[in-house]
């Protein structure tokens, strides 16, 4: 079974975000994903300053198996990507939630986070998928 | 649910991811593909290969059948023992299956198809051994464990009978041996040494877990995959079917023109179309950068035209993504592969990429 963490949201295209104590929001795969991809081996994150929408494939995520697009959960400016994963994709396969994750974005508006899905929405959400 | 090898439970419990394979619910992988690749190239690696399909011919004229029937020639198997690889052709040149054939004595061969393509080829070969009165005998009662690796045939000798142990040590590359209770053969698609042990299916979980005892690391059909590629061999269904000859799979090597007076099945197409030389051609593909190369992705070739990717993956020995790709004949040294909207420049080698465990291209 994969991991859901209690403290975040999530896409049912199984992006995780964080809303972080600056107001910036973390973006990353679900352990659910990275499972499903199998191991990692290219991550193609967005340049810092870079504007994106919600909905819109901001990053790609490449394993062994297949590539992936990886959508913002919300829009607003990258302020971070995630540099190590340059040379170890297989962090997100390791700790998906943590040293794992893709992007930071600075939101344009707050409510689009609370309107992702909590993680026991999710956790329902991958159970009808693999039924 | 699909059809399970008698090794599916010890898969599950040994955490697998499974999917669905030919109809089959294989393991494609047990936690990381790339280490399981890595296990094999380095040290020892085992695939429950189960869901192939051993068929036994026997007859007075299996030869001649057999000659008759695969566009390799078994002729050239004086030696009991000796394993040929072939494809098994329709008459129009493509290609049913590729195959791997014992030859065990004048009146018994054995032959390992691919599970997907089972049924037409039994049927295929029911229908055309009927003519020469041989009798094509699935051997459903059997398990198949590819082992793999430097270390693979070491760490296998350990755990089996020590007298066929001994016997099985002694087997030269591509034979086979019957040792009673088990077949053994030096053969494998992993581009490193090993064996490819049959033995009854009931045996197969007891054989599988002295193995992993061994130090064998249980390894699925990802890691599979990327050694096939890696070792330069097609798989049936991505790098040929029956809309494409040998010849435009890599696969002219394998066909025995001579004796001319041969007339196995498909030699005609296969003459004509070798003849009027307007064949695409099966190569390796090296890419430059950071992308990864997939089935069915458009290879745009300058001045020449255009072709498709067969297979694409990432090579973990490599470090960088390889493929094939169905390309013009003319095709030289160098094509760019549309990877999602961008053109991506890749190199033309010739396979294998990797063989025993060192790379064998220049990168």
């Amino acid at each position: 079974m994969s991991n859901v963490p209690a403290d975040l949201r999530f896409l049912k295209s199984h992006e995780w975000a964080r809303l972080e104590a600056d107001g910036t929001i973390t973006v990353g795969i679900s352990d659910h994903a990275q499972q499903a991809l199998g191991d990692l081996v290219f991550v193609e994150a967005p340049e810092p300053g870079r504007h994106v929408n919600a909905g819109e494939a901001a990053a790609v995520v490449e394993s062994v198996k297949a590539a992936s697009d990886v959508f913002s959960p919300v829009s607003g400016e990258v302020v971070a990507s995630n540099a190590d994963l340059g040379g170890q994709p297989e962090l997100i396969n390791q700790d998906p939630y943590g040293a794992g994750w893709i992007m930071r974005v600075r939101p344009d508006d707050k409510a689009q986070f609370a309107s992702m899905l909590d993680a026991k929405a999710y956790a329902a959400a991958l159970a009808a998928e693999t039924h | 649910m699909g059809l399970r090898t008698p090794l599916f439970d010890t898969h599950v419990a040994a955490g697998a991811r499974t999917v669905d394979f030919g109809g089959w619910d294989m393991p494609v992988n047990y936690g990381s593909q790339i280490e399981e690749h890595h296990a094999v190239r380095r040290d020892a690696g085992m695939f429950d290969v189960s869901h192939m399909c051993v068929v036994d011919l026997r007859g007075d004229r299996v030869r001649e059948f057999l000659r008759r029937l695969l566009a390799n020639d078994v002729a050239k198997l004086t030696q009991p023992g000796k394993a040929l690889y072939s494809c098994m052709l329709r008459d129009h040149g493509g290609v049913i299956d590729d195959l791997i054939v014992y030859y065990m004595d004048d009146h018994w061969y054995r032959m390992v198809v691919n599970a997907g393509t089972r049924d037409k080829d039994l049927e295929w070969l029911r229908e055309v051994a009927a003519g020469y009165g041989v009798a094509v005998e699935p051997r459903t009662d059997l398990a198949m464990i590819a082992v793999q690796g430097p270390d693979a045939r070491q760490k296998a000798a350990s755990v089996i009978d020590p007298a066929i142990a001994r016997r099985a040590l002694e087997i030269e590359p591509f034979f086979g041996i019957d040792a009673g209770s088990l077949f053994i053969a030096r053969t494998g698609y992993t581009g490193e040494d090993g064996f490819e042990i049959m033995l009854h299916a009931d045996q197969a979980v007891a054989m599988w877990q002295k193995l992993r005892e061994a130090g064998v690391a249980p390894c699925g059909l990802g890691a599979r995959d990327t050694l096939r590629l890696e070792a330069g061999m097609n798989l049936y269904g991505n790098d040929m079917d029956e809309t494409t000859s040998p010849l435009e799979s890599g696969l002219g090597w394998t066909i025995a023109w001579e004796p001319q007076d041969r007339d196995f099945i498909g030699r005609g197409a296969l003459a004509a179309q070798k003849a009027s030389g307007d064949t695409r051609k099966l190569v390796g593909l090296l890419v430059e950068g950071r992308a990864v190369l997939r089935s069915h992705q458009k290879v745009m070739v300058p001045a020449v035209g255009e072709g498709e990717i067969t297979s694409g993956t990432f090579s973990p020995t490599l470090q960088r993504s390889i493929g094939f790709a169905r390309v013009p004949a003319k095709t030289g040294d160098r094509c760019e592969v549309e990877i999602r909207g961008r053109l991506v420049a890749a190199r033309v080698v010739r396979p294998p990429f990797v063989r025993n465990g060192k790379v064998a291209i220049a990168l």
